[in-house]
C-alpha cells in the first residue's frame, strides 16, 4: 500500500525544491556522543535527528518517480511516501507509512546495512553524491511516534478464535504475532529464554540497540492480545503434538540461529576463549558487568575478537567498554569483505578498536591453569574471488605471528538450533540444518510455517522481519482455505 | 491438562511455587517446585536451568525426581555460588523466577546385567532417578554413596529402595566405610562382574572412577556439570573435549562415555570465574 505520489500536496512539495537544488544540499551528520565518553558505557552511541536536521535531510529526497531504493530494501518500504511526510512535518504520518511495511521500524532504522541495501540504490549514489539517509530518517520518524506516546496500537480484526503458535521471540516471530493478531487470529508466543525478543535482546548490545526500543514493541503485541510464554523451550517442554492437542492449529518456527560455531583449532576450549554468543549473553541478557548480577563475565585486557561481521564489532565495543586495553578484530579477509555495517566499522575505530586484518587464529596457547595467554596468527593475502565473489584468502607460507591476549572471543558465525526442528517429524530440513519453505514460508509439513534465522542461516533483522509477515499471510491464507 | 487450565483463564505466568523443602544439611535442601509441563515430559537424565530472581544466574540443576500428579519436580540444591546460595534460603511458597527444561539427553536406560552407581556429594540427586530406571529395567542395582561426612549422605533412603546393594564410604570414617567412592568401586569389581558403571558428582571423583573403571574395561558413563549459561546449545559455554571432539554438554549430553572425557580440561573450565566468585567459597563436596 504506497502512498500517492500524486497526491495534491506531494506535487505541490516537490515543487517547491528544484531536483538540482535538493542533490545540492549536504547529507546530513547523525549526532553521535563521543568516542572516549562513550567507549567506557553503554549509552547509545547514535542520538538521532533532530526534528530540525530530519526535515533537512528529507528535502535532499527528490521523490523519483521510479524510486530504486525500493528495490534495495528487502521489503520494499515505501521509502519516498514516508521521507516526504517527514519533509512536510507530518511525522505520524511518516511513522505510519514505514508500518504499512515493516512491523520494527525503530528497530532497523539502527541495525539494518543500508549501504548496501536502500541507500546503495539511492539515485544520488548514481550522480556519484551520498546517498540520502533513509536509515536515521527511518529511525527518526519510529521514535518520534514512540516518543509522542501517541503510538498506534493497530486496530485488529474481531477474534476469530484460531489458535496459532510461534515459536521464538525475534524479530521474526514478533513480526508474524502482529500480523496474525490484527487479523483476528489467537496468538501465543513461545520462548526459550527468559525474555523476549531474540537476539535483539541478548546479542545487540545496549549502546546500538537499547532494550526499551524492543520492549515497547513487545507492549503493542500484549495490547493487541498476544500472548508470551517465556522458559518454554519447545521441542522439549512441550512439543507440537501437545500443542495441538490444545487446539493450535498452525506454527511459524522463528527458532533462530543460536549455534555458535568454533574453529576446531588447537587450544580452543582453553579458559576466556568464548563464543560472541556467550560473551554478549552474559553482558546484554545476564547484565553481567553490573556488580548486582550474580552471572560472572572476565574482564579482558588483551582482547581477540575473532570475525568481522556485526557480532564481531559488538563484542569487540563491548570489551572496550568493559575496560579492555588492547581490542583487536582478527579478520583473515580485508576490510572491504567485512560483512559488518560499515557504521559499525567506523564506530570501533573511532573507540580505538585495532584492526588486524589479513590474520588468521591457528592456535591459541594457555599458561599453567588452562587460561588462553597467547593467540598464534597466519598471515594471509587476498587471491582469486572464491564462491561468494569475495576474494579468498591464501596463506603467506611462513608468515606467522604469536601475540599476548588473555580473552578471545569467537565470532565467526552461528548455524541453526536443531531442537526445534529434530521434534518435528518428517520436517525437511537441509544439510545446513534450515528448514526448508515454499515461497509462503510454508514447510514440509502443511501447518507448519518457518522463517528467519532458522530458514536463511544467520541473516538479517529485516529479512527475518519480512519472513514473519510473509509467514502470517500464508497461514491465514491456508486455514481460510480449509474452513 | 493442569497448566493450561491456568493459561486458558489467562493467568499464563508459571508460577514455580515451591511446595516443599526439606533441609538435608546447612548446604543442601531438597526442593518439590510446582511446574507441571516440565514434570510431564521430563525423563532420568534431564535437568533444568533455574534463575532464581531478577540478578540471578541460570544455573543447571539436575531433575532428581517428579510427581506428574501433583505436577511437581524435585530439586536437590547445594549451595556453591551467590545464587544457589539464594535458591537454598527460599522457603515454601515462595518462587523461583524462571525454570526452563527439561532439557539434555535422557539417560540411556537399558537391561546392562550388573549396573554400579558411584555418586559423590550432591551427586546423590540426579544419581537417584538414574538408579530407579536402571531397577525397572531389570538391572542388579549397586550403588556406592560417597561424602566427606556423614551429614553429607543424602537421600539414603530413597536411593535404598531401588538398590539392592547400597555401600556407604565417608572420606572421615564417620559412617559407613572409611575411604573414597574409588574404593567401593573397586571392592564390586574384584568381586563380581560389572556390566556398566554410572558416576555423578565432582568433576575430580568422576576422573578418578573413570580412571579406574578403565583399567577394569568397564564401560561407564559420566553426567558432567560443566559451567552454563543458557542450557540450549546456544552459547558454547559448557563446551568438553570427548574423543578428541568438542562438545556441548546441555545438548550432546549431560551423560558422555567417560573413558573418553577430558576431565583435566573439564576441571580447569569449572574453574574459569573462580577468581571473580572467590567470596563465593565455591568448594566442591
Ligand atoms: C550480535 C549480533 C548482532 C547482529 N547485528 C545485526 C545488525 O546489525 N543488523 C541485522 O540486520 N542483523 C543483525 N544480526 C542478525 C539478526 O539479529 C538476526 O538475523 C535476526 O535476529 C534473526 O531473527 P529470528 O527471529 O529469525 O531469530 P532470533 O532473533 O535468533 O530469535 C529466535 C528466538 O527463538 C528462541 N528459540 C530458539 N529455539 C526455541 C525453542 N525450541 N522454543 C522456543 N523458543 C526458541 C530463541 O531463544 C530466540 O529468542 C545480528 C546478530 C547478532 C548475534
Ligand atoms: S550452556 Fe550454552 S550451549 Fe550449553
Amino acid at each position: 500500500m504506497s502512498e500517492d505520489r500524486n497526491a495534491p500536496w506531494r506535487d505541490e512539495l516537490r515543487k517547491t525544491i528544484k531536483a538540482k537544488d535538493r542533490t545540492a544540499l549536504e547529507r546530513v551528520h547523525m549526532n553521535e556522543l563521543d568516542p572516549e565518553y562513550r567507549s567506557h558505557n553503554k549509552e547509545e552511541v547514535n542520538q538521532g535527528l533532530t526534528a530540525e536536521q530530519a526535515m533537512k535531510e528529507a528535502q535532499r529526497c527528490i521523490d523519483c518517480a521510479n524510486p530504486t531504493c525500493m528495490q534495495g530494501c528487502p521489503v520494499s518500504i515505501d521509502i519516498p511516501g514516508f521521507i516526504k511526510n517527514i519533509e512536510r512535518g507530518e511525522f505520524l504520518q511518516a511513522a505510519k507509512v514505514l508500518k504499512n511495511t515493516s512491523a520494527l521500524p525503530a528497530v532497523c532504522g539502527r541495525v539494518c546495512p543500508q549501504e548496501v541495501q536502500c541507500e546503495a540504490q539511492c539515485i544520488h549514489v548514481k550522480m556519484g553524491k551520498q546517498a540520502v539517509a533513509i536509515g536515521h530518517l527511518e529511525r527518526f520518524a519510529a521514535d518520534y511516534e514512540r516518543e509522542s506516546g501517541k503510538m498506534d496500537i493497530p486496530v485488529c480484526a474481531p477474534s476469530n478464535g484460531i489458535k496459532v503458535g510461534i515459536i521464538g521471540a525475534g524479530p521474526a516471530g514478533l513480526s508474524c504475532a502482529g500480523d496474525l493478531a490484527k487479523l483476528g487470529y489467537d496468538v501465543t508466543v513461545f520462548e526459550a529464554l527468559h525474555e523476549v525478543g531474540g537476539v535483539l535482546k541478548y546479542g545487540i548490545p545496549e549502546f546500538r540497540l537499547p532494550n526499551v526500543i524492543v520492549d515497547v514493541e513487545v507492549e503493542v503485541l500484549r495490547k493487541m492480545g498476544v500472548k508470551f510464554i517465556t522458559d518454554c523451550l519447545v521441542g522439549k517442554t512441550v512439543t507440537l503434538e501437545d500443542l495441538q492437542a490444545e487446539g493450535f492449529k498452525c506454527f511459524f518456527v522463528a527458532s533462530g540461529a543460536g549455534l555458535p560455531n568454533f574453529m576446531n583449532i588447537p587450544g580452543e576450549n582453553l579458559i576466556n576463549v568464548l563464543s560472541s554468543n556467550e560473551y554478549l549473553t552474559r553482558v546484554n541478557l545476564m547484565d553481567a558487568a553490573n556488580p548486582e548480577s550474580d552471572t560472572p563475565v572476565f574482564f579482558g585486557k588483551n582482547v581477540a575478537i575473532i570475525g568481522g561481521g556485526n557480532t564481531a564489532m559488538d563484542s569487540v565495543r563491548t570489551a572496550k567498554r568493559l575496560g579492555a586495553k588492547r581490542s583487536m578484530i582478527v579478520y583473515r579477509r580485508s576490510e572491504q569483505e567485512m560483512p559488518a555495517r560499515l557504521e559499525e566499522v567506523k564506530h570501533a575505530k573511532e573507540e580505538g578498536v585495532e584492526f588486524m586484518t589479513l590474520h588468521n587464529p591457528i592456535e591459541y596457547i594457555g599458561d599453567e591453569k588452562g587460561r588462553v595467554k597467547q593467540m598464534r596468527l597466519q598471515k594471509m593475502e587476498l587471491g582469486e574471488p572464491d564462491a561468494s565473489g569475495r576474494r579468498k584468502p591464501v596463506e603467506i607460507p611462513g608468515a606467522i605471528e604469536t601475540i599476548d591476549v588473555d580473552m578471545v572471543i569467537v565470532a565467526i558465525g552461528v548455524s541453526p538450533n536443531p531442537i526445534v526442528p529434530s521434534s518435528i517429524k518428517g520436517l525437511e530440513i537441509t544439510k545446513w540444518h534450515t528448514i526448508v519453505v515454499n515461497e509462503s514460508m510454508q514447510s514440509s509439513i502443511p501447518v507448519v510455517f518457518a522463517g528467519g534465522d532458522i530458514v536463511r542461516g544467520g541473516a538479517t533483522v529485516i529479512l527475518a522481519m519480512g519472513d514473519g509477515r510473509r509467514a502470517a499471510a500464508g497461514i491465514d491464507a491456508y486455514l481460510q482455505n480449509k474452513k | 491438562m493442569y497448566f493450561w487450565a491456568h493459561f486458558q483463564q489467562n493467568t499464563i505466568d508459571i508460577m514455580n511455587k515451591i511446595v516443599k523443602k526439606e533441609v538435608f544439611s546447612d548446604k543442601v535442601v531438597r526442593l518439590d517446585i510446582e511446574a507441571p509441563l516440565i514434570a510431564k515430559s521430563r525423563k532420568a537424565g534431564h535437568f533444568v536451568m533455574v534463575k532464581v530472581d531478577e540478578h540471578g544466574e541460570r544455573i543447571p540443576l539436575t531433575i532428581a525426581s517428579s510427581d506428574t500428579e501433583k505436577g511437581t519436580i524435585t530439586l536437590v540444591v547445594q549451595n556453591v555460588g551467590r545464587s544457589s546460595a539464594k535458591l537454598c534460603k527460599l522457603n515454601e511458597g515462595d518462587v523461583i523466577e524462571h525454570v526452563v527444561g527439561p532439557l539434555g539427553k535422557a539417560t540411556h536406560i537399558e537391561n546392562f546385567g550388573t549396573a554400579v552407581c558411584a555418586c559423590g556429594g550432591v551427586g546423590t540427586a540426579p544419581m537417584l532417578p538414574i538408579v530407579e530406571a536402571l531397577k525397572k529395567a531389570g538391572n542388579k542395582v549397586i550403588t556406592v554413596l560417597a561424602a566427606r561426612t556423614k551429614d553429607l549422605i543424602i537421600l539414603e533412603e530413597q536411593i535404598r529402595q531401588y538398590s539392592d546393594e547400597v555401600i556407604v564410604m565417608t572420606d572421615d570414617g564417620s559412617y559407613g566405610k572409611k575411604g573414597l567412592v574409588t574404593n567401593g568401586v573397586e571392592e564390586i569389581i574384584n568381586r563380581e562382574k560389572v556390566d556398566i558403571c554410572v558416576t555423578i558428582g565432582p568433576a575430580v571423583m568422576m576422573k578418578f572412577v573413570s580412571l579406574l573403571t578403565k583399567k577394569y574395561n568397564v564401560p561407564t558413563v559420566a553426567s558432567l556439570n560443566t559451567i552454563m549459561v543458557d542450557g540450549t546449545g546456544m552459547c558454547g559455554a559448557c563446551r568438553v573435549t570427548v574423543g578428541g571432539q568438542t562438545k556441548f554438554v546441555c545438548v550432546d549430553g549431560p551423560e558422555f562415555d567417560a573413558h573418553q572425557v577430558d576431565f583435566d580440561q573439564m576441571i580447569a573450565r569449572l574453574g574459569a570465574y573462580k577468581d571473580i566468585e572467590a567470596e563465593d567459597n565455591c568448594k566442591a563436596i
